[in-house]
């Protein structure tokens, strides 16, 4: 050991820096292009309301005779609305920044209440093992041989038909987020069961129990930040697979409704005048969402490929 | 009154088709502050002796019976609350790899404090008092940075240090230490002993020492217990049976030490293997590899009997001291 390395106390910052992670980040293009996209995206998202031209909420701003502009560049278009406005006379700009906003919120959400029932489900049965592990394992073949779209289209439609359109279409997100999170825990407790089984076999975990620490400190504090890794690659997975989802229920007419439109239903909606030339209504949102599901996809590639324990062992 | 007294002590695994014993009737005392080392080979049950001791049997293993008195307590009958106050707290167990027995992902000083406010009602920066001491204990240079570092910046040596002093820090009666040394290299095996050794003794400290290594029970411990298939063998004070060996298998080990044989000899092996425990033989288990089993080994299985200072379990003991060379027994 030098004392190089022991006697300077480097700041947070400076270590983080000099982690592997970071050099292997700066070593790769890819993985710096789509985070520094994402983070325009989320930053754009995050400040909407100050960024927007327009307030798509507010009725008062939207006039319908101004429906149907096209983009800036294509010929009759109007200098005010950048991307033209939708069938409802919507700036289209404004509405995909409060869009994708809500299409964020939702699969961060959702990843959130996913990630936490899936963890705790997870270190348990891996934990516990025995009976207990069977029961909740079943549990998570049996979600997982419906598959999200199915489970989620019968508990919206059922949530829609029971509390009526309005009180449906005020409670959405809610709806929303909780009907994502749910159906695809088992993708988290699948992964941290495997996870923890081979930790617990590590001699750490016998020291643990040696020194007296009893089974919620063990499996909190010892086994799950040993078994971090496999979890970040899951969650930026997953993030894109909720926005998806979150599209293709509003895409379906079961997730946000129009006066509140996600990226989804900006796509739905600009569907029925496709045929009609009013294409940007469909493809402007369309590339906005494939941009930000493909460099989330990206950064969870690249970090599978940083923690991948046989590549590089941390 | 010792201070553990572990009485006919019988483990079994539950296997899916049938029940294997693991340890057989093991009797043994320890007075406060003593040494005692258990010797034997690989798959003998001295680790799950260790383990049986803190309660810690894992799933298809269970004590199916005997009591394991611990301070005049019965540890066999508690349940996990009450073990875990006495885990730690005042028995402690050091492991064989200093690699992998410390938690990759906290920092030294945060492992030690988490042990000490498991147990004890303590602030943190009492806590990190307490560990900074006794790292100096064991003779960690600037334990004070020590505490923001993790395991694996630290060598080998130096993480068994860590973990000793991680034993220590709540002051307990009884340390197990299971091979402590064997992972290291051998230059730092030594030390590591030594420091045993010295804080076991100053802190008056009782120590059970599972090992293979005959050497090290010579220098470390003033009984000794060998185990054979679950069972004990002989048990005696250490330099006893170091120096007069009674049961054919202590002989078998010793013989087996790279100085009881010339340069250029091949070593002393005990020819076979230790049987696996679903198929220990009907008599004595060491009978199939004893140059001295007589027919009476194979059938009928050996009770401890006193010979001398020791208790040996073995048939043919008295014929077996008379065949002993005479200039072998002058010496």
């Amino acid at each position: 050991m030098s004392d190089m390395t022991t006697s300077t106390e480097p700041t947070l910052m400076r270590r983080i820096w000099d982690s592997n992670m970071a050099y292997s980040f700066r070593r790769n293009p890819v993985a710096v292009v789509s985070l520094l996209i994402f983070a325009v995206i989320a930053l754009s998202a995050i400040l909407a309301p100050l960024i927007a031209p327009f307030d798509p909420y507010d009725p008062a701003q939207i006039d319908i005779m101004n429906s149907e502009y096209p983009p800036v560049w294509v010929d009759g278009s109007e200098s005010q609305f950048m991307l033209g406005t939708d069938d409802q006379g919507r700036d289209l700009w404004s509405t995909i920044l409060y869009g994708t906003r809500l299409s964020l919120l939702i699969g961060l959400c959702a990843v959130t209440l996913q990630a936490f029932l899936g963890i705790s489900i997870g270190l348990i049965a891996g934990y516990v093992g025995g009976r207990l592990d069977s029961l909740l394992m079943r549990l998570a073949d049996i979600q997982l041989s419906f598959s999200t779209l199915m489970v989620a289209i019968i508990f919206l439609a059922i949530t829609q038909a029971m509390f009526g359109s309005d009180t449906f279409n005020r409670f959405a997100v809610y709806f929303l987020i909780a009907v994502i999170g749910i159906a695809e825990w088992p993708q988290y407790a699948r992964t941290v069961r495997a996870t923890v089984l081979a930790e617990k076999k590590k001699e750490y975990v016998d020291s643990a129990r040696v020194l007296g620490f009893g089974p919620m400190r063990i499996m909190v504090r010892h086994i799950l930040p040993n078994s971090l890794s496999p979890i970040f690659v899951i969650s930026t997975v997953q993030v894109a697979n909720a926005i998806i989802s979150e599209a293709s229920l509003s895409f379906l007419g079961l997730g946000m409704p129009p006066s509140q439109p996600s990226l989804g239903s900006l796509i739905s909606s600009g569907f029925d005048y496709i045929f009609s030339g009013s294409w940007w209504i469909t493809a402007i949102p369309g590339i906005v969402l494939v941009v930000l599901v493909l460099v989330i996809n990206l950064l969870g590639d690249w970090m599978r490929d940083v923690l991948n324990p046989k590549l590089y062992k941390g | 009154m010792s201070l553990l007294s572990v009485s006919d002590l019988t483990v079994k695994f539950a296997m899916r088709d049938q029940t294997v014993t693991a340890l057989h009737d093991i009797s043994f005392d320890l007075a406060k502050g003593e040494r005692l080392g258990i010797v034997g080979e690989s798959g003998a049950g001295k680790s799950i002796t260790g383990f049986s001791l803190m309660n810690l049997l894992s799933k298809p293993g269970y004590i199916d019976s005997g009591k394991i008195l611990f301070e005049g307590q019965d540890i066999a009958g508690m349940n996990d609350a009450q073990m875990r106050g006495i885990r730690g707290n005042k028995m402690a167990m050091i492991f064989q790899d200093p690699m992998v027995t410390l938690n990759p992902v906290l920092t030294i000083g945060q492992q030690m404090v988490e042990t000490l406010q498991a147990h004890r009602k303590l602030s943190r920066d009492e806590a990190e008092q307490i560990a900074i001491v006794k790292l100096r204990e064991v003779y960690i240079p600037s334990p004070e940075e020590r505490l923001n570092q993790y395991p694996h910046e630290l060598s080998g040596g130096m993480r068994q240090r860590i973990i000793i002093a991680m034993a220590l820090l709540l002051n307990p009666q009884l340390i197990i230490a299971d091979e402590p040394t064997t992972a290291l290299d051998v230059t730092i095996q030594a030390d590591i002993m030594e420091l045993l050794l010295e804080l076991c003794q100053s802190n008056k400290v009782g120590l059970i020492l599972i090992t293979h290594d005959l050497g090290v029970v010579s220098q470390m411990t003033e009984r000794t217990l060998v185990m054979y298939a679950g069972r004990i063998v002989e048990a005696g004070r250490t330099r006893e049976i170091i120096n007069d060996p009674q049961h054919p298998y202590t002989q078998g080990l010793i013989n087996a030490l790279p100085q009881q044989t010339l340069p250029g000899h091949r070593l002393k092996q005990i020819p076979g293997n230790m049987p696996s425990l679903t198929s220990i033989p009907v008599g004595c288990p060491f009978s199939p590899r004893c140059s001295y089993a007589v027919d009476h080994c194979r059938t009928t299985r050996p009770e401890p009997i006193s010979y001398g200072t020791v208790r040996v379990a073995c048939h043919e003991v008295n014929r077996l001291h008379n065949d002993t060379p005479d200039q072998e027994k002058q010496a």
